[in-house]
Parts: C-alpha cells; structure tokens; sequence
C-alpha cells in the first residue's frame, strides 16, 4: 500500500504559490497542455531539419550540437528580413495593456500567458544577443542567456499561443503577437521542434493536397455520402464535377468540411447552394486544403503549400476561385497569397455570373469568400429562403479570428445570418468582433492531447456563449471557420451543454428553397423541421 | 447575535478572504488581473470565482448543502479542474473557509455560549460542500475524457461509414 501522510504533514501544505520572478520559474510541462512532438517522417517528407523521434517532456531534445548558433543566426535573419519583428523586439514599453487580453492567460491565470510576457521570451535574448545595453547590463536591462530551459520555455508558450492578435488590438503601439510567436515557431522549426498536429498535415499537404491526407477518390467517396445525404432531405440528386477544366470558378475549401461533423452539414450547403444557383465550377482532388498548416511552422512552407492553389486555376483555366467557410485560409488567402505566388495575371478580377457583382477587393488575388458571396446572392434577391425552417433555433454568431479580426468580415455573414434564420442573438460585445474571443484550438492546436489547454483557452468565449444561452436560450453557435466547427463543440460540451455548432451554410441550405425539392421534413442533421414536429405534436 | 446574523454582518469581507485564498494558488504576477472580479466577460475567471463564492457562502450560511448550490459551485470548480493543480490543490480553497470564519470571529468570540455549537452545524455544511465540489470536479475530469472519446470517433466516423459500405457490398 502506499504510503499515507499523516495528518501533521498534511497540515504543512501551503496554499500559495511559489512567487519567484519569471526570470527564475523554469518551465514545468504540465500534461494536457502540450502536443505531442512531431516526428521525423513527417518532417523528413518536407526536408525539414533535425527529424528524430523526440518527446517533449524528456530531458532531451535530441538537438544538433550548435542549435544556439543555428537559433541566433535564425534570429538575425529574421531581424534583417521582417522590419516589423524588429521594431516589436524594440518598442514594447510594458504597459501591460495586453496582459488580461488573451484567452490562455484568462483561462491558465499563467503569466508567461501573458502576451507581453509571452514576447518577453524571446525579447531577453534578442536584448542579450543584439543590443549593447543587454550584453553590458545583462538582467538589470532584461536580458538573459539562451539557455536549453529558455528553448524548452519558447516551445511550451509558443504552442500556447493562437496567433489570434487579440491582445494588438489593445496595444498602444499596435505590437502584433502573432507575428511574435510566428517567428518564434519559425525559429522552433530551424530545429525540428514542431508538434505532430502541425507536421503531419504539412506533410499530407505537401503529398497529397489536404491536411487529412484524403486521395482523390477517397474525397469523391466523402463528397457522395453527403450527396446521398442530401437526396435523402431534399430528393434531389447533386452531380459536382471534379478537376474538370474550362469550369468557370474553381472552389477550394478546408479539407475539414469534407471529413467530420459538423463541417460536412457545411460542406452539404455549399453543394446544394451551387446546384441551386446551376454554378458552372469543380473541385479540385489535387487543391483539396484551402487551409495551410503550413503557416503555423514556417513563412517558407505557408508559401510551398498555398502554392498549388494558383497552380490548380491555371491549369483548369478557370477565371477566378471561390473559397469555402474557413478563418485562418482566408487571411494566408487574403494577406500572403497574392505575394506569395502571385500575381495570378492569368485569372480574371472575380465577377458573380449570378448577380453581375465584381468583387473589387479581390482584383488582385482574385478569390472570394463564400460569405461575401452569398450575401451577394440574396442582397440581389436571388435565393428563395424560408428561415421559418430554422426556427427550432436560436443562433449566436461566433466571430472567427483571422476572418473578423484578421481581416475585418464583420457584416457580411451576419447579413446572411439575419436572412435565414429568424431569431439570431448577439453576445456580450467586448467578446464580439474586433474583440472576439478565440476558440482556443486554432494555429493548429486542435489535437486532442492537449483537451485541458484548449478548454481552458476557450473558457472566455465558452463564458460568452453560457450568457446567451442562459438568458436568450441560445442552442447554436454559428461561425465560418473549419477549426471553429470541429473545436466549438467540445468547447461546448464540457462548458455549455445544450448549445451545438454549426457553420453558415448549413443554415443557408436549410433555408433555401430549392427548385423541384420534394416537401422537406427534416434539417440536414436529420432532424425533423419546426413545422412538421408541431404537425406531430398535434397529431 | 446569532452566528448566522453576525456572520452575514461580516459577509462581504469574509467573502473576499475566500477570494484571496483561492486567488494565491496563482501566481502572484497573475493574482492583479484575476481580482478585477466586476468584468464579466473580460474576465470570466475572477468574475465567476467572486460570484461563486458569494453564493456558496449563502448556503453555508443557510447550513443546508443541496443540489440548488450547484450553479455556484460550478462557477468556481470548473475551470479548476482544467487548471494545472492537483485534484487537492484545486479545490483547498473550498475548505479554508472554515478558517477564514475563525479568523474573522476571533478567540474570544470563538469561546461565546452557543457559538461553539453555531459553528459545528457550518464546519458540518463546508464539509458537505467539499464533498458535493469532489463528485462535480469528478464530472468535470471524466468529461474531458468523455470528450476526447468523442473527438476520435467523430473524427473516423466517415471512414468508418465507408469500411462498412466496402464490407457490406463484399
């Protein structure tokens, strides 16, 4: 039997934690707050450095003999490189404006959460290394040796990090926190120290076209279950073509829609809205990831990933691209691609065959977000809706980082939100918009090993969603991200019980009127629809 | 003065003595931001650590531990049982109150005719309370559990769905 401690032993517990400076708490690896370490096939299929196989809790890293080398000259490139990751080295003052921001901090009540702190990691070796004040001062100027527990420090808080950027919007100097920890995952990757959940879909990415690894006919597989689905609802019979060249419009989603729910209720939106609309565009089983985990390891690999999107339109021939409900795709899309691999001088600036629009904000990259493109739709009265079909909800809209506050998609989803379901509710406003709270799970952090930090990290938008639930009788949290889909509603589970996820076009295909539909008596899910439960009930 | 009456009396900075003792299980660079216990949506973890606490003491007042307490004891058991303590160290806080309430009363008070037995009946409710925040912090963990169960097999649902249609058409 084990040993008990006695009563006067247990007596001597102190309630308090240990409070030394940040400077002098090594980092402890907590379990359920980390992911796994990746491992070397992943990275090797990439031509990664340093592929071994490594756990992060060991003592050692198994790291090549100069990684201190390998991680300063990581740093002055970098300095050289991004004006912007030198000024954020340079400007923070520590007003702490941003430190209560993030929604690790709030959840972890860690300090090194907070984003300041988070920063200040890397900040005390850049001081140490490249300022004369930190190589002369040492600690008294705030800088610090790099060390292999400062590295084990970076990697822990770094992947506790979503690059959200909820914290800039706070920051008198505008410092961005997701170009921080960007950099500092880039500098992690120079030494082979990813996680799993990141350098395996890199790697499917690169060899396949998609995060899960889905071959063509295992997506043609996937898409016909849902087909089958959908005759079953609405009995019509949907044919989408894939890879077919000389279509007009090539439509890249997250491979997420295809695979789990609720993502693929999604994806049956978008198929149904396009068959509605007599779209003239394919798929693509080779452009199968508008997503690009790519991004969370390395500006270089974002860039070998995303590259198979311009690549794919030139080879169909299509005129312009239609990407589906995803949150950090649309900003690599919006803010990377075009200077990544563009110019795509070969399509043509985006114009709905439907309703005439050209969409002048994506004359450059010429991609448009389903959203924006919707809304078009039915701004130009040219969908049939009956949101009476979503009336056994009550929605709340979950605004994705790097859409809303990434890049300010604030009304259009909620305008196709307010057409097709007739009782949306809005939550608090300091978590809503520009303000919005993350999910918790995004950049990659959605595994399931580290379930403790996600729903700590959710905690505040889980709080947020609680209050509409419980004094609106809120029960579906919607959103336009894959990551949102698939982490939200185990965000809900252990926080909200009784609200469930969904993305925008679930709604919008439950609410469109399809032309020759048979007399639908249920949701996609299977669920029966308000009118036909209260028929029941009556009978 | 009963207990009861002097107790609710002495409520709010009894209350805050709570707060304090759970607060400093964090770190103390981190305890400033927690406080803020007004800012409902900007910081959910002190707001509903405070109005937890305000309830639970309630209850205790009220000497009856029931499943009406469960609000409040979620408030401030939840986010523990994700947080990085031990199962012991996540909910010590509940159990200083009866410390705290000594503190507060003083010896001499302590010694009063009928006090003594006042304060057995709330040391007796604070322990039912333990034993109600142990089942919910036990829900709590298996629910984590429960839900990675979930995640996985949502996750090969589909590939599931397919193994069977391939089986089935063998």
């Amino acid at each position: 039997m084990s040993k008990l401690p006695k009563p006067a032993e247990l007596a001597k517990v102190s309630y308090n934690n240990p409070a030394t400076d940040w400077m002098d708490t090594p980092v402890e690896f907590k379990p359920g707050m980390y992911c796994h370490g990746s491992k070397p096939k992943s990275l090797e299929i990439v031509g990664f450095p340093n592929p071994r196989d490594w756990r992060p809790a060991d003592a050692d890293w198994k790291l090549p003999e100069n990684w201190k080398e390998i991680l300063i000259e990581g740093i002055a490139d970098r300095l050289k490189k991004y004006r912007s990751f030198r000024l954020f080295m340079d400007i923070c003052v520590r007003c702490g404006a941003c430190a209560d921001k993030c929604h690790f901090f709030i959840g972890t009540g860690d300090p090194k959460n907070m984003p300041v702190l988070r920063a200040e990691l890397i900040r005390s070796v850049y001081r140490k290394e490249f300022t004369t004040a930190g190589k002369i001062l040492g600690r008294m100027a705030g800088a610090r040796d790099l060390t292999l527990d400062v590295l084990k420090e970076w990697w822990y808080y770094f992947y506790q990090c979503t690059e959200c950027r909820r914290c800039s919007v706070f920051c008198p100097y505008g410092i961005d926190q997701a170009e921080i920890t960007i950099i500092g995952r880039e500098l992690l990757n120079l030494l082979g120290l990813n996680i799993e959940w990141i350098a395996g879909p890199v790697s499917n990415c690169y060899m396949k076209g998609n995060h899960l690894g889905l071959e063509p006919h295992t997506i043609v597989g996937n898409l016909e279950y849902m087909l089958d689905d959908i005759e079953t609802v609405t009995g019509k019979r949907i044919k989408p073509s894939f890879n077919r060249k000389g279509a007009e419009i090539l439509f890249v989603t997250p491979s997420g829609d295809l695979f789990a729910d609720p993502g693929t209720y999604t994806c049956m939106g978008y198929l149904m809205l396009f068959e509605e609309l007599g779209l003239d565009y394919t798929w693509s089983t080779y452009a199968s990831e508008g997503g690009n985990f790519g991004f969370f390891t390395s500006n270089e690999m974002g860039k070998r990933l995303n590259s198979k999107i311009y690549a794919e339109a030139k080879r169909l021939g299509v005129k312009w691209i239609l990407g589906g409900e995803c949150g950090h795709m649309w900003r690599v899309l919006s803010q990377y691609m075009d200077t990544w691999n563009g110019p795509a001088d070969f399509l043509e600036v985006p114009k709905s065959p439907i309703t005439g629009t050209v969409f002048e904000n994506a004359k450059s990259m010429k991609m448009v977000h389903i959203a924006e493109f919707t809304a078009d739709l039915i701004k130009n009265n040219k969908l049939k809706l009956d949101p009476k079909r979503n009336d056994h909800l009550t929605v709340t809209w979950h605004d994705s980082c790097n859409v809303s506050r990434g890049m300010g998609m604030l009304e259009e989803p909620r305008y196709v939100l307010r057409n097709v379901v007739n009782n949306f509710v809005e939550m608090p406003e300091d978590t809503i918009r520009e303000k919005t709270f993350c999910c918790g799970s995004g950049t990659g952090l959605n595994a399931s090993e580290d379930m403790e930090l996600r729903m700590k990290g959710g905690f505040p938008r889980a709080n947020a969603a609680k209050f509409v639930h419980e004094h609106y009788g809120v029960n579906m949290l919607a959103n336009v991200c894959a990551i949102d889909r698939a982490t939200l509603k185990p965000l809900m589970d252990y926080w909200v019980p009784g609200v469930n996820v969904c993305g925008l076009h679930e709604l919008v295909a439950n609410a469109m009127i399809m032309k020759g539909e048979k007399e639908r008596t249920t949701d996609l899910r299977g669920e029966p629809l308000p009118n036909v439960q209260a028929k029941e009930e009556k009978a | 003065m009963t207990l009861k009456e002097e107790l609710k009396e002495k409520k709010s900075a009894i209350v805050q003595k709570w707060i304090d003792a759970a607060l400093a299980s964090y770190h103390k660079d981190a305890q400033g931001a927690l406080r803020q216990t007004k800012a409902q949506f900007t910081n959910p973890a002190g707001f509903n650590l405070a109005q937890g606490l305000d309830g639970l003491f309630d209850a205790l007042l009220e000497g009856v531990i029931t499943d009406s307490v469960a609000t409040f004891l979620d408030m401030t058991v939840r986010l523990r049982a994700v947080q990085d303590f031990a199962p012991s160290e996540a909910l010590a806080f509940l159990i200083r109150i009866k410390q705290i309430v000594r503190d507060e009363l003083g010896r001499e008070r302590l010694d009063a005719p009928g006090v003594r037995t006042d304060l057995a009946a709330f040391d007796a409710a604070a322990d039912d309370l333990m034993l109600y925040a142990f089942d919910l912090y036990m829900q709590c963990r298996e629910k984590i559990y429960d839900i990675k169960a979930q995640e996985a097999r949502s996750q090969t649902y589909r590939l599931l769905q397919k193994a069977q249609s391939i089986a089935d058409k063998e």
